[in-house]
């Protein structure tokens, strides 16, 4: 019973890996343990965007991810 | 409106597009298009866009249904490249259909400001053997603002 977390942009570096699963449920506190503290620092930078199931998060500390979701880090976009 | 939105992984010619689309478009009185290319100054040898497959897509449709709204169109394309390119490839294509100048330049100026700030793609670039990501520019957002 796994989430699938996704490292995008300059996060992908930090992570060393395009993605990792981990056991579901995970909420925000979760996260933040799971990622490390390097990228657990980003994550509380409010550039920082956080998906779960294809939506952005409005408030990301309200993350309730379940078996199966897809939590995407989404660090500043630099433009198409 | 006739929309054709697309994120392409190979490179593609503009000028090939421009055609079947405005075919597509019936009744309309001018086009405006813009294609942006990777710039080769500052010695760049490649540049690479990452997307979020589950994000990226369905912010470009949303951002077309934006543009349907507030600008007087026949057609919108929008097409823009995902990967690695090389200078002097297009990246980006947008083409705006509408009965009336006005209404299609501004479309398109509307879709390239939020394209370049507010779309979900991640770029980096290849200079000396070394990539480094490219952070957002102050400048990108002022342009966003001027749609406020």
């Amino acid at each position: 019973m796994s989430v699938t977390i996704h490292f995008l942009g300059p996060l992908r570096d930090m992570a060393g890996e395009d993605c990792r699963a981990v056991d579901a449920p995970l909420d925000w506190t979760g996260l933040l343990a799971v990622v490390g503290p390097e990228i657990a620092q980003q994550l509380n930078e409010a550039r920082v965007n956080v998906a779960c199931a294809g939506k952005v998060l409005s408030d990301k500390t309200t993350l309730n991810a379940r078996d199966g979701d897809e939590v995407a880090l989404l660090p500043p976009v630099s433009g198409g | 409106m006739h929309r054709d939105i697309r994120l392409l992984t190979d490179p593609f010619v503009p000028g090939s597009l421009i055609g079947p689309f405005t075919d597509a478009c019936n009744g309309l009185g001018g086009v405006c298009t813009f294609v942006g290319e990777v710039r080769g100054d500052n010695n760049v040898e490649a540049l690479e866009l990452s997307h979020y497959e589950p994000l990226t897509l369905s912010g470009m449709e949303e951002l077309a249904d934006k543009a349907a709204a507030r600008f007087d169109l026949i057609g919108l394309l929008m097409v823009h490249r995902i990967g690695r390119m090389h200078p002097d490839e297009p990246i980006v294509c947008v083409s705006a259909a509408a009965a009336h100048r006005r209404s299609a330049i501004d479309a398109v100026d509307f879709c390239m400001d939020h394209l370049k700030s507010a779309a979900w793609f991640w770029k980096r670039e290849l200079r000396a053997g070394k990539w480094s990501w490219i952070e957002p520019r102050a400048g990108d957002y002022a342009d966003l603002s001027r749609w406020k």
